[in-house]
């Protein structure tokens, strides 16, 4: 949940890639390949997935309560008799979509405020007290308490865990930021008299894509995993809609008659979640050799 | 090596610490004590302020009452000794037992009975309408008080007996002056146990200890009337916030008692030799369907009918009950095996035509537009019956919005007479124990129109013959009233009974003697220490 | 240094202004109506509006928000509105056992996660390597209230050596202390070893790179003497960091947690808060984290100074 804080004081700002290193790297870095494969096959499984589900991931069937995996409900039943395969599948769905567009909306923003922040003192003041304040405040309960004040719904969810993993992001972007700003070559640049924007896209972005992608990997492992907790603790995506959370949070009660409601979304996501954390590694190691011994 | 030196200098201290404390460990060894999971969080401590169960049957602990309801419906005599009523009915003198002491030491009086009563009658329903009939409640003296009415009224006794919230606790005068729309500070009453204001911790546990100076009657214990005898010393009441720990815990002795395992989960401890499962309530529960009255399209009474005829109980007792023992499909509105059960005009309510729903829905110009139906997502019985009310609507050709929210959200938004589209709510499903809608008077329906309860139905009749029944003590005449209530209410269709439930209360098998009952007493059972 | 460690001190008040602020206004603007759940299942419209009233929840927002921030510089953290009891009390009540849990968690993982990350760094690329990464990957794939569930399911359920739930004072004995926090702890401590046995690992093979380990190595000393008194001292800023950074993730873990072992903490009081819109409770209690958290890296920034003479200031 907490791997990419690692990233940051590490992250160290270095030109893009050429294109043909990335396909020698990615031959000789087998966790991304492993990671994506596995991240693959989930995927499409959820996209596929409707039409291999027999079953209606929300038809209620009072007389098949609780039923064990068997080869008509392969995953089994859930409390209410719905079938959990059907369920798991759509479950991804929702999952994965949290997760994406929690990478995707925290990196764009956090890139926004991050240059803002890196540029401009008084923005950077005010910024990084309001970020340092967010952070202060324990993840699952900051997340919670939004939760509380919006309606739930899968849209709330993704605005609540964005505003939480906004802070780290926001920070990554400004220490690239910052460092630029120092080198000899944006001295050089600004002096020449090349404009604010010019800089911007031919130094400064270049130079975040690296880490900002590491970065998303891990927020986007880290959103899967609090959007569980979330609707764990009733504060989630509404409980019709079935996420992998919300699956597990109506399963907590029956983990001793029937385990394998909480157990089988519980163990996909895991793999989902460390499919992503190994691609997260893996394009670390290979965006940025320096700390391929490391970690 | 500083650093793990460090590491191992705080552990040892730790280690130290344990030692320590665990020399002086206190002993509880000598005494009784009850571990038990209570239905609920008990949040507030005010039974006249909130009409919760889980705060009800906490008061049963702390304080008593005047009256009690017993095992056959009967309301006897608890605090007070002897009662007499005038010739005309108008005049209710009672005297209080002797030895009623508070848990301050102090004893009780009538001038505290007075003040609780008053306190009670601005909050309580029923209690409301006993006010609505009385001149004046007095003191006489220390032990003797007088109710004046203004019209001869067949339900004093009712009302200061119910069992159902809010329950007529006595509290000093003291504590019974304050504000009823504020909480009481103090938890000070005369019943069977002392509330240990120290332990408790909001949110997990509640501590009682026995009252040693409580006088019991000489009954024997029936309901919440007769003698309330104390066996034990000290009960523990432990909230879980996890239903399945819960029963775990129960299953592995580390709890003696469950008063409300979940259905669903008693096959956990179905098998297990060393627990006990009990009926507690004769009665039960009763699911409804709350209609909201002022929103299309069941601002309608056809389409309210076509929800009535669409719907099945035992769609949703098999789903949030499951085992057939523990439910019935009841047409009654006041509840089967109440004195007021009635089959008037059931038929609908029992029955299931979708056929005939549909073309209701049609004649009722229904337009397509969405239901919405409100959904306490956090309520483990409620939750599985929205899903099934969901099914159910859609399945007469109804567009459903399920709308999640926690019980609290619920709660609130409930009292929203906007419309759909600012906020407002078509349906929900809730329930209410037998006992707290077993008569016309004090059912959630008793009132009409804006008075109502939530929902908010119309049906001008129904009022003068709620008055009507409060005003009758012959039985017979009281049963057609009941009759004639019961059967404008389901053509109006005020609201639809969804089945009626029986929970069970779950011990191990140390307890002996637990009183059947929909709150939980404390009296009466034992446990053995080998 | 005193310098350093004043202005420290007065950077942490604007960061915990506006968390006061943002506490205060998430909260201002929630949708549940804790006067309806006050007044109960039966309650009538107007019954619910008295007690709004009686509450000040229709007071415009500045009013309540300068109210309540005075109250709070006095230390004056409000009531709950449901227990009418100060917030400070119900806070205090519960932060022993959460305090208990952070330890164990803690102990358990700095017992077992430091020596498993210098291991790996020294025979880093090996079999054993793979396993304690592998493990580091997988423990923080996993939602901790599922480990919970397989712990409870194991070890109290099907082989009864431990209780399922709740918490036990150390006044009752060490044994029940202990046995009461064993899987909690362990449930919790699976992320946060992840993390550090994977920081240990990356921190201690850097400074095996570096110069002085390899003059030492020359000197012919002991594999063990190497790794735990040159090595992994060398290597303590950014184990240290990532324990603090820690800490506050557990105090999030703890809140799931405590809630699958039925433990009366902090965290429970305050998810409970929020579940039930305990206005006064969520707004205490998360500005009571915040500042912990606050505090939290104050002292570890000090901490620096002394672990790295490195680091001036």
């Amino acid at each position: 949940m907490a791997v990419h804080e690692i990233v940051e004081d590490d992250a160290a700002p270095r030109q893009g890639q050429s294109r043909r290193g990335i396909w020698r790297q990615l031959r000789r870095h087998t966790t991304v390949v492993v990671g994506a494969a596995i991240l693959s096959l989930i995927v499409l499984l959820t996209l596929i997935g409707p039409w291999l589900a027999v079953h209606d991931p929300l038809t209620i069937d009072p007389l098949n309560r609780m039923a064990a995996p068997s080869a008509q409900h392969i995953f089994g039943t859930d409390a209410f008799g719905r079938d959990l395969f059907s369920r798991t599948i759509h479950g991804g769905r929702i999952s994965l979509t949290v997760g994406l567009v929690v990478g995707v909306a925290a990196s764009v923003i956090g890139l926004g405020l991050g240059l803002i922040s890196g540029y401009s003192r008084i923005a950077d003041a005010i910024l990084m007290r309001v970020m340092d304040g967010l952070m202060s405040i324990p993840t699952i309960l900051l997340a919670i308490a939004l939760m509380a004040v919006t309606r739930a719904s899968v849209y709330t969810v993704i605005f609540a865990i964005t505003i939480v993993e906004l802070p780290r992001v926001v920070r990554l972007v400004r220490s690239v930021v910052l460092t630029i700003r120092e080198q000899a070559f944006i001295e050089a640049a600004t002096i020449s008299g090349t404009r604010f924007w010019k800089v911007l896209i031919r130094h400064i972005l270049p130079n975040t894509v690296a880490p900002m992608t590491v970065q998303a990997t891990y927020i986007c492992a880290a959103a899967i995993l609090i959007e569980s907790l979330l609707s764990f603790l009733g504060a989630g995506t509404p409980p019709e809609i079935p996420s992998w959370g919300n699956i597990m949070a109506e399963g907590r009660s029956y983990f001793q008659l029937a385990p394998w409601i909480i157990l089988i979304p519980g163990t996909v996501l895991a793999v989902t979640v460390l499919a992503i954390n190994l691609m997260g590694d893996g394009l670390r190691d290979m965006l940025d050799p320096r700390l391929a011994n490391q970690v | 090596m500083k650093f793990s030196r460090r590491i191992i200098g705080l552990a040892s201290a730790v280690g130290v610490a344990c030692a320590v404390t665990a020399g002086t460990a206190s002993a509880q060894e000598d005494k009784i004590t009850v571990r038990s999971i209570p239905i609920g969080n008990l949040k507030v401590l005010d039974p006249i302020w909130t009409t919760a169960y889980i705060t009800r049957n906490h008061a049963y602990m702390v304080w008593d009452t005047l009256f009690a309801t017993d095992a056959d419906g009967a309301i006897q005599p608890q605090m007070v000794d002897s009662w007499e009523t005038s010739d005309d009915g108008l005049t209710w003198t009672f005297t209080l037992r002797d030895g009623l002491k508070w848990h301050d030491g102090a004893p009780v009086t009538a001038e505290d009975c007075v003040a609780s009563i008053k306190r009670w009658g601005a909050r309580d329903g029923m209690g409301q309408t006993l006010m609505d009939f009385t001149d004046s409640v007095e003191a006489v003296d220390d032990k003797t008080f007088k109710l004046v009415l203004n019209e001869p009224v067949g339900f004093v006794l009712d009302a200061f007996g119910k069992i159902d919230s809010n329950v007529p606790f006595m509290m000093p005068k003291r504590i019974a002056e304050t504000d009823p729309n504020e909480q009481i500070e103090e938890i000070i009453g005369s019943g069977p146990f002392r509330f240990v204001a120290d332990e408790w911790v909001p949110g997990s546990e509640v501590v009682y200890e026995k009252f040693e100076d409580y006088v019991p009657r000489d009954e024997p214990p029936s309901l919440a009337a007769g003698g309330k005898v104390v066996h034990i010393d000290r009960v523990e009441s432990v909230y879980m916030p996890d239903a399945g720990v819960a029963m775990a815990a129960l299953g592995s002795g580390e709890v003696d008692l469950h008063e409300s395992p979940p259905t669903e989960l008693l096959p956990m401890v179905e098998g297990n030799p060393d627990v006990t499962l009990a009926p507690n309530d004769p009665l039960g529960y009763q699911l409804f369907m709350v209609i909201n009255h002022l929103n299309p399209p069941f601002d309608n009474k056809a389409a309210r009918q076509a929800l009535q005829w669409g719907t099945k109980q035992s769609d949703y007792m098999a789903t949030i009950v499951g085992n057939p023992d523990r439910w019935q499909e009841c047409g009654a509105m006041y509840g089967c095996g109440t004195s007021s059960e009635s089959h008037a005009g059931e038929e609908p309510v029992l029955t299931l035509d979708v056929e005939r729903a549909k073309t209701l829905l049609e004649e009722a110009g229904y337009d397509g537009s969405p239901i919405i139906l409100m959904d306490p997502a956090d309520n483990s019985t409620l939750h599985p019956a929205a899903l099934v009310a969901a099914q159910s609507l859609r399945r007469i050709g109804l567009t459903v919005e399920v709308q999640a929210m926690d019980w609290s959200t619920l709660t609130q938004r409930r009292a929203s007479k906007a419309s759909v589209g600012e906020g407002g709510w078509n349906v929900f499903v809730t329930n209410s124990t037998i006992a707290g809608i077993s008569n016309p008077l004090i059912h959630s329906f008793a009132k009409n129109c804006d008075k109502a309860w939530y929902g908010w139905p119309c049906e001008e009749k129904v009022p003068d013959l709620i008055r009507n029944w409060a005003l009758e003590s012959n039985s017979d005449t009281r049963a057609e009233l009941v009759d004639q209530i019961q059967e404008l209410n389901y053509q109006n269709v005020t609201y639809i009974p969804l089945g009626q439930y029986r929970p069970v209360v779950a011990y191990r098998k140390e307890i002996q003697d637990v009183i059947p009952s929909p709150s939980l007493f404390y009296w009466g059972l034992k446990k053995s220490t080998d | 240094m005193t310098i350093y460690i004043i202005r420290r001190l007065l950077a942490t008040i604007p960061v915990l202004l506006i968390v006061a602020v943002v506490v205060f206004s998430i909260l201002y603007l929630a949708p549940g109506d804790p006067a309806a759940i006050i007044a109960g299942d039966q309650a009538t419209v107007s019954q619910v509006e008295d007690i709004r009233r009686n509450l000040g929840l229709d007071r415009p927002f500045h009013e309540q928000f300068l109210n309540w921030l005075g109250d709070i510089v006095r230390g004056d953290f409000g009531q709950s509105i449901f227990s009418n009891r100060p917030v400070i009390d119900l806070f205090l009540q519960r932060l022993e056992p959460t305090l208990a849990l952070a330890l164990t968690t803690t102990i358990i993982t700095i017992l077992l996660a430091v020596p498993l990350g210098v291991v790996a760094a020294w025979k880093a690329g090996s079999w054993i390597d793979r396993l304690v990464m592998s493990f580091a990957v997988v423990g923080f794939s996993f939602p901790v209230f599922v480990i919970g569930y397989i712990l409870i399911y194991v070890f109290s359920i099907t082989l009864g050596l431990l209780p399922v739930q709740g918490y036990r004072s150390l006044e009752d004995g060490f044994l029940p202390f202990i046995s009461h926090l064993i899987l909690p702890s362990l449930a919790l401590a699976m992320s946060f070893m992840a993390l550090v046995a994977r920081i240990t690992r990356a921190s201690v093979l850097e400074v095996l790179a570096q110069d002085h380990i390899r003059t030492a190595r020359s000197k012919g000393l002991t594999t063990g003497k190497l790794l735990f008194s040159h090595a992994l001292p060398n290597a303590a800023v950014p184990i240290v960091t990532i324990i603090g950074v820690g800490i506050a993730i557990l105090l999030g873990g703890v809140v799931v947690t405590e809630s699958v072992f039925a433990i009366p903490g902090v965290g429970r009081l305050v998810v409970d808060a929020i579940l039930a819109r305990d206005y006064p409770i969520i707004q205490g209690v998360l500005l009571i984290f915040s500042g912990v958290y606050v505090a939290l890296n104050l002292l570890l920034d000090i901490l620096y100074t002394f672990l790295d003479p490195r680091i001036q200031y």
